[in-house]
Order: structure tokens, then C-alpha cells, then sequence
């Protein structure tokens, strides 16, 4: 079988790639994307602990579920967001939408 | 011959599949490498997939079906679904079809998307990427053998049928109400969507009932007699009918049966290639290969209580009923993909409906003649308008102002005596439509339309509809011939045509091989003169399926089948060879004999107009108004709906003037009604206080200033400078602070989040850095 700590490295660089997404991409939709993969890497770990460590009880999965859930919601709201943006700002490119500036 | 190599069906999925991970990640900048992998792994599985199914064939009577060992493949709490490879004769004969038609499909692709040439595709080997995916979808969808990898695998094929029928999805028409390809993508996938909801809910069904998805343990005697048996929900109604037709649901959905049957005339918006791969051979196919899979759920019923059930008639009559009414809509159709679309919904209703009245072996025998015969018509009618295109661009290089007018390279009605121009392309797309229309003894699809209409024989209705609507297709097929290939051409661009490369015409020449030979394994052995030449072998190992799978019951209740070997008919081979050849006669004598000058109108249209039938015409040529009642009904109903909980939180816009200005204001609704409310009840209570404030308060205080300044004018100079002092100094302190923090509120969430990360960052370490620290303490 394979070892735990390969999905739990999976799952981190996983979660890292989406963060550098998040940090690095200016497009606001390619940041979303980085977001939803730092929330499957969260995923991998919830499933991997689930399997290696619980694997009579469902919870695992189960919590993996209502992340897809929220991530759902998430991805909802933030590319409202993103075309609302588009409408009044006509830009997707974060850097210039300072409007939280102090 | 052992059984070992059927083992290698496990690969065959597996090849198209790395194909599709490696051409986007490694290769897709060099698009000769990419399409050589992609038509490599698909010729890797087409040899994988030849030995499994010449191994199948020749393995002794009784062997399969083959399961191999299985693996453990998905938890859910403590259920365990193991995935295996199921080789039975359908899955074997689908196994024989698929790779075969996907390979001729991929090389023609290549001459299709103009490689090599000034007009490639910018998104080349995207396209092979998405096709390689599809051939998986499909391929895995075959070997496997339970029920949830069928869904799974059903579902990829989803995806893949939006991603491709909305490849150009940038493509805009003059006329607004010509479908985009974006928008063709989106409703193929909404409305196949809506038939995969029922599958899903007749699978958690299943599972809810059975406990298991394999097919393996629900084709088995007991779980079927159990099914066939047990009420649903004490409605009387049996569970296998139930689950049966809401598997059917599925097939509605994928093979386009009426009423869902409207995206896929529109997913002729997808290049050729994929028009062929996923709207003739494929895709639809899978839909009625899941009615062969799980036919003995549908049989249950009449095999194990011995009623007449009512789905069946369902699925027969929805299948007779398509087939006829998408015949209408073809002969009024004028886009040459559109009529071969209208072809395939009615052809996929013969399936059906031969499927509904217990004809196992006709219906999968339609199905494996029909994928080759119809990607074969696809594929040539993809080199006519590929033609058509470059005839256009060359007829009209000079004059640059016709480029300004669009033209319809799909339009039969620019075409016109292309026969000449194009001659490789001419003789495939004839043969393949003489098997459509079913030209008696030599082409493919006689023998197994003729299977088809020896077997429901003795349902009369059903029988009158399919025949009537061979008729029909014998003549629109004819039609569409001769208004492409027959007489003069009709524009600049049909004159201008050239010959399509070797790449497309040579899948052609091999695909309208099978057309016509295919159909040589299945002649019925007692039909006499030429019957038993040939021995009936498809017969024999498709209908084994159901003898060596424990249903032999089932063999007795489709009736038909046993009836067929036993004595001929003359009646029904007959009846469909008349009308097909009345068909195709009637269609040359209306457009072969004179053919059509430019800006002549169709002669049906005409003669129709003339005995006030016009309406009819245009409604056939309308689709019957199915698009738009949808568009009135439900997509209307959802804008309805979005726009009510819309107004539930805004209210409606109304047009208000505003110093001279009309603008746009919304009245309140009801969420913000409520806010208003809450508002509007603080400003009372302010009003309150204010009033208190003033006249209370305020004298309270001016008394208490009153008696302050008398006291402070002593203490005049302390405030000023000590007290002042004081709190100036800590405003001064407080911005020289505030200066250098704020650069860090910069407004860009980026930086925010860069900042919670190094913050987390640093938490971790110190976290670890306490707990390693901790046994040292």
C-alpha cells in the first residue's frame, strides 16, 4: 500500500502550487482557479487521513464533500465578483482594482 | 484458446487516455507530434481491442461472459466497488466498432483542421486532446463492468461533447438566430443533462435495491426475479420497469430520442470530425448500447411474472415515434449536416424501438452497421463543405468585396454537380448513402433494417411506422445526393471545389468498405437462395449473450428471435425493400431527373405550396417548433424564475424621470423593503432622542458650561499649553506611527494575502519550533 505520506506530499504541493497561483496571477479568474486548488489539496489530505486512519467511519469523505460544497459557493460568489468587477471597472487584472487603498 | 488474453482490454482505454494527459502538458506546442500520438495510441488500442475481439469470437460457446480479476477501486464508508474488465459479445462487438471508426475519424481530423496549411486550426492540438478524451470516455464505457464506471465514463463523454461542439466557440453568425457554437455546446450538454438525471436517479435506485452495481450481480436470476417481482413503493408497478425506464431516461438524453432529441441537430456546430465521431458513431450510440447492456432489466418483468409490461411499450413506441417524425424533419432540411442529423435521430429510434419489442440482436446489429455507414456520410459530407470553403475562398480571391456577404458552405443549395469536382468524395458518400436507405442485398444497412423489420413483424404498428419511415429515408437520402453531386453547380464556390487531401479521403474509401460488407455477417441463414452462404454469425454470438448469461427465458419472451431462425417471412423483406427502393426512385425522379437550377425552389416545397400544405413544409423545415416551444417554455421559465427571486430582493426596474432625465430605478422588493422598515424605525427613535437631546440635554450641559467657564478661565494658559500640548503630542506620535503602516493597506488583496500567508507561515514554525522545544523544557 502506499504510504501516507505521499498523498500528504501530494496534497502540499498541491497547496502550494494553488498558493502561488493566488500570490502571482494577476488574472482574477486564474486566482479563483489557485483557491480551488488549494481546497482539492485540502481535499487529498482529508481523504488520505480518513483512509489511513478511520476508514470504518465516512467522515473524511464526508467533510471532502462539504468542502466541494463551498468551494462550489465559493466559486459562485467570486466570479460574480469578477464579472461585477468587469462591468464597472472594465479590468480583471487585480492590481488595478485598489479600491480598499488607505 | 484461453481467456488470458482478454485481459488486454484493460489497456485499451488506457492508451487514448495518456494521450490526452501528455498532448496538453508536454507536446501541444508541436502539433505533428501531438496528432501522432493521439492517432497512435488510438491505433495502440485498435490493436488491443482486434485481439480481445477475435479472441471473444473464437472461444468456445459457453466461455463468456468473461470477467477478469478485479481491483479495488472506490471507498465510500466501509462499501467497497471493485472495478473489473466484463467482456460479453456486446461488449466485444462495440469493441470491434469503436476503435476502428475513432482511428478513421483521427487521421481524417488531420486533413480537416487544415494541417500543414495556412488555415490550421490556432487551437490544433487542443482539438486531438479533446478527441483522445472522447475515445477514452467511450472506450471505458464498453470494457468495464459495473454500472457506475458506465455513468462515469457517460459523463466524460458529456464533457467532451460540450468542449468540441463548442470549439469555435468565438464563431459568430450575421443571423441572431442561427445558433452559435458556444450556445450549440451548452444546450447539447443542458439537455443530454436533463436524460442523465434519471439515469442517476435509476442507478441510486438500483444500488438502494440491489446493493450492488456490477452486472454481475444484477443480471443475475435471482436479483432479476427479485426486481421483477417487488412493487415499487406499493404502487403495483414493478421495480425493474421503474428502474428500467429511468435508465431509459439516460438514453432518451444521450441518443436524442423525442422529446429530447433537440441538441443534436445543433451540435452540427462542431467541425465535421466530431459531428461524426460523436453524433453518429459514438456518442449516441452509447445511449442505446446502454438499453443492449441492461436488457435483461427490461425484459424482467414479462420473463419472470408473465405480464405484458408497459415500458416496453414505451421504449418501442418512443422509438417508432422518433423514427418517423425526425424522417419529416430531414426532407425539409436544406444544411447537408443538418439532414444527416435528422437521419441519425430517426435511425437511433429504429434501435430503439426494435430494443423495445425484444429485438436484442436487430437493435445491436443496426448499431454497429449504422456507426460505420453514418460516419462515413458524416466524413464525406465534412469533405464537401471543406471543399465548398476552399472553392469559396478561391472563387472569390479577386474580388474582395464578395468576402464582405457570408456564405453557407453548408447550404445543399449552393452546391450542386459535385460529383466531377470531387470524385473520392462522391463514391464513399453514395455508398454510404445507399446502406442509410438500405439498397437491397449488397449494402449493410438492408440486412440489418431488414433484421429489424423481420422482428417487429408482428407488431403491426410498429412495423407500418419503421417502413414508412425507410421509405422516407430512401428519399431525402436521394434528395441530398442529388442536390450535392447531381446536374451543374449551383454557385462560384461549388465550381471552384477542389479534391479533398488523401488524409480525409482515404478513412472514406476504408470506412465505406465496412458499409457495405458489414452487413454480410448477419444475412439470415433460412432466407432462401443466398441465406447460409454466409453463416448467420452475428446471430449467433450476439444472441449468446442472453443464452449463456442465464436468461435463456429471455430468448423465449423476445420471441422474434427463435421465430427468425425457424421460418422466414417473405412479407416484411419485401415491404422494406419496396419502400426503399420506391423511396429512392421517387427521390430521383422529384431531383435527379431535372436537377435543380440556382434559385430554383425545392419541388416538395413547391408541389406542397401549391395544395396549401406550405405551412406543413415550413414547419418540417421548422423542426416542428420544438426549439422555440422550449425556448417559450423552459428556458423562458427559468428567466421568469431568476427574474421573481430577483425582484424579491430589488424589486422591479421602473422608468423614472429625474431632473429631465429618464433613468432606471428599482422600487423596492421585499428584502429591501424589510431593510427600509428597520431603517425607517431608527429614524423615528432618533427623532425621539433628538428631541430630548435638545431640549434636556442641552440645557443640562449649557448650565454645566456655564459654571466650567467661570472656573476655567484661570486655568486659561494651563490648557493651552500643558493639556494641548499633550494631546497634540500624541497626534503627532500616532501619524508619524500611521505613516510607514500605511503603505501596507495598499488596497491590492494580493498583498493582504501574501502577508496572511508569511503570518501562517511564521506561526507554523513557531508552532513546531515550541513543540520540539517541549521535551527540553
Amino acid at each position: 500500500m502506499i504510504p501516507l505520506e505521499w498523498y500528504l506530499l501530494l496534497a502540499a504541493a498541491l497547496f502550494c502550487m494553488g498558493l502561488y497561483g493566488v500570490l502571482s496571477r494577476r488574472n482574477g479568474v486564474a486566482i479563483l482557479m489557485g483557491v480551488e486548488l488549494m481546497l482539492n489539496a485540502v481535499n487529498i489530505n482529508l481523504v488520505a487521513f480518513w483512509r489511513y486512519t478511520e476508514p470504518a467511519a465516512a467522515t473524511g469523505q464526508a467533510f471532502a464533500l462539504f468542502v466541494y460544497a463551498v468551494a462550489a459557493a465559493e466559486a459562485a460568489v467570486g466570479l460574480a465578483l469578477i464579472i461585477a468587477l468587469w462591468r464597472t471597472r472594465n479590468t480583471v487584472v487585480l492590481e488595478e482594482i485598489d479600491l480598499l487603498k488607505g | 484458446m484461453s481467456t488470458t488474453l482478454l485481459n488486454l482490454a484493460w489497456l485499451i482505454p488506457l492508451f487514448p487516455f495518456l494521450a490526452f494527459i501528455i498532448v496538453p502538458l508536454v507536446t501541444y506546442r508541436n502539433r505533428k507530434l501531438s496528432h501522432g500520438l493521439v492517432v497512435g495510441a488510438i491505433a495502440i488500442a485498435f490493436l488491443l481491442a482486434q485481439i480481445v475481439f477475435w479472441t471473444a469470437v473464437t472461444l468456445p460457446e459457453g466461455t463468456l461472459p468473461f470477467e477478469s480479476k478485479s481491483i479495488h477501486w472506490l471507498s465510500a464508508g466501509v462499501e467497497r466497488f471493485r472495478l473489473a474488465v466484463y467482456i460479453d459479445p456486446a461488449t466485444a462487438i462495440m469493441l470491434f466498432m469503436v476503435p476502428l471508426v475513432c482511428m478513421m475519424i483521427f487521421i481524417y481530423a488531420i486533413g480537416y483542421m487544415n494541417f500543414g496549411t495556412p488555415d490550421e486550426d490556432k487551437r490544433y492540438s487542443r482539438f486531438f486532446a479533446y478527441l483522445s478524451l472522447f475515445a477514452t470516455g467511450m472506450l471505458g464505457m464498453v470494457v468495464f463492468n459495473n454500472l457506475l464506471a458506465f455513468f462515469i465514463f457517460w459523463e466524460i463523454m458529456g464533457t467532451c461533447s460540450y468542449l468540441l461542439i463548442g470549439f469555435w466557440y468565438e464563431k459568430k453568425y450575421p443571423d441572431p438566430n442561427k445558433i452559435t457554437p458556444k450556445e450549440a455546446g451548452l444546450k447539447a450538454f443542458i439537455v443530454t443533462k436533463i436524460g442523465d438525471l434519471f439515469f442517476m436517479i435509476g442507478l441510486a435506485l438500483l444500488y438502494a435495491k440491489v446493493g450492488s452495481l456490477a452486472y454481475r450481480d444484477i443480471f443475475s436470476p435471482e436479483t432479476l426475479e427479485y426486481l421483477a417481482t417487488t412493487s415499487f413503493m406499493g404502487t403495483g408497478f414493478p421495480l425493474a420497469a421503474v428502474i428500467a425506464l429511468l435508465l431509459f431516461g439516460g438514453t432518451v438524453g444521450k441518443s436524442a430520442q423525442f422529446p429530447l432529441h433537440t441538441w443534436l441537430p445543433d451540435a452540427m456546430e462542431g467541425p465535421t470530425p466530431v459531428s461524426a465521431l460523436i453524433h453518429a458513431a459514438t456518442m449516441v450510440s452509447a445511449g442505446v448500447f446502454l438499453v443492449v447492456r441492461c436488457f435483461p432489466l427490461f425484459v424482467a418483468v414479462e420473463q419472470y411474472t408473465h405480464i405484458e409490461p408497459i415500458h416496453m411499450a414505451i421504449v418501442a413506441g418512443i422509438g417508432a415515434f422518433t423514427a418517423i417524425f425526425s424522417s419529416f424533419i430531414a426532407i425539409a432540411q436544406d444544411d447537408v449536416k443538418g439532414v444527416l442529423a435528422f437521419s441519425t435521430i430517426s435511425q437511433l429510434g429504429y434501435m430503439i424501438a426494435a430494443l423495445g419489442v425484444g429485438a436484442y440482436v436487430a437493435g445491436a446489429f443496426h448499431l454497429i452497421t449504422h456507426a460505420f455507414f453514418k460516419s462515413l456520410l458524416f466524413l464525406s459530407s465534412g469533405s464537401v463543405i471543406h471543399g465548398m470553403e476552399h472553392g469559396h475562398h478561391h472563387a472569390h480571391k479577386d474580388h474582395k468585396e464578395h468576402e464582405e456577404k457570408w456564405f453557407n458552405p453548408n447550404d445543399m443549395m449552393n452546391m450542386g454537380g459535385l460529383a466531377k469536382r470531387m470524385p473520392r468524395t462522391f463514391w464513399p458518400f453514395l455508398l454510404g448513402g445507399l446502406a442509410l436507405s438500405g439498397f437491397p442485398l449488397i449494402t449493410a444497412g438492408f440486412w440489418s433494417k431488414d433484421e429489424i423489420l423481420a422482428q417487429v413483424y408482428t407488431t403491426p404498428i410498429v412495423f407500418w411506422t419503421l417502413t414508412i419511415a425507410a421509405g422516407m429515408t430512401a428519399f431525402y437520402t436521394m434528395r441530398q445526393i442529388c442536390l450535392t453531386f447531381a446536374g451543374e453547380p449551383r454557385t462560384e464556390a461549388a465550381r471552384h471545389a477542389p479534391e479533398s487531401v488523401p488524409s480525409m479521403t482515404v478513412p472514406l474509401a476504408i470506412l465505406a468498405f465496412f458499409a457495405v460488407t458489414l452487413g454480410w455477417v448477419g444475412i439470415p441463414e433460412n432466407l432462401p437462395g443466398i441465406g447460409g452462404i454466409i453463416p448467420n454469425w452475428f446471430h449467433h454470438f450476439v444472441g449468446s449473450t442472453i443464452e449463456t448469461g442465464g436468461h435463456e427465458h429471455v430468448l423465449k419472451v423476445a420471441g422474434h428471435l427463435s421465430e427468425a431462425v425457424h421460418g422466414f417471412e417473405w412479407a416484411p423483406m419485401l415491404l422494406g425493400m419496396g419502400f426503399g427502393l420506391g423511396g429512392l426512385l421517387l427521390g430521383w425522379l422529384v431531383y435527379g431527373r431535372k436537377p435543380l437550377k440556382a434559385g430554383q425552389m425545392d419541388p416538395v416545397e413547391a408541389a406542397m405550396r401549391k395544395v396549401w400544405l406550405g405551412w406543413l413544409y415550413e414547419a418540417m423545415r421548422n423542426r416542428f417548433y420544438f426549439d422555440e416551444l422550449y425556448q417559450a417554455t423552459f428556458v423562458k421559465g427559468s428567466i421568469w424564475l431568476a427574474d421573481v427571486f430577483d425582484a424579491f430582493d430589488y424589486g422591479q426596474p421602473v422608468k423614472k424621470e429625474i431632473e429631465g432625465e429618464i433613468v432606471l430605478v428599482r422600487n423596492h422588493g421585499v428584502v429591501d423593503g424589510l431593510v427600509n422598515l428597520f431603517g425607517y424605525i431608527g429614524r423615528l427613535l432618533s427623532d425621539v432622542a433628538s428631541w430630548v437631546d435638545v431640549n434636556i440635554v442641552d440645557a443640562l450641559v449649557n448650565l454645566a458650561g456655564n459654571a466650567g467657564k467661570f472656573a476655567s478661565i484661570g486655568l486659561d494658559s494651563f490648557d493651552f499649553k500643558i493639556v494641548d500640548g499633550a494631546v497634540n503630542g500624541v497626534g503627532a506620535v500616532t501619524k508619524a506611527a500611521g505613516r510607514p503602516l500605511r503603505r501596507i493597506q495598499g488596497g491590492l488583496v494580493q498583498n493582504y494575502l501574501l502577508i496572511a500567508a508569511i503570518m501562517v507561515l511564521g506561526l507554523v514554525v513557531t508552532f513546531f519550533v515550541i513543540i520540539f522545544q517541549m521535551p527540553q523544557m
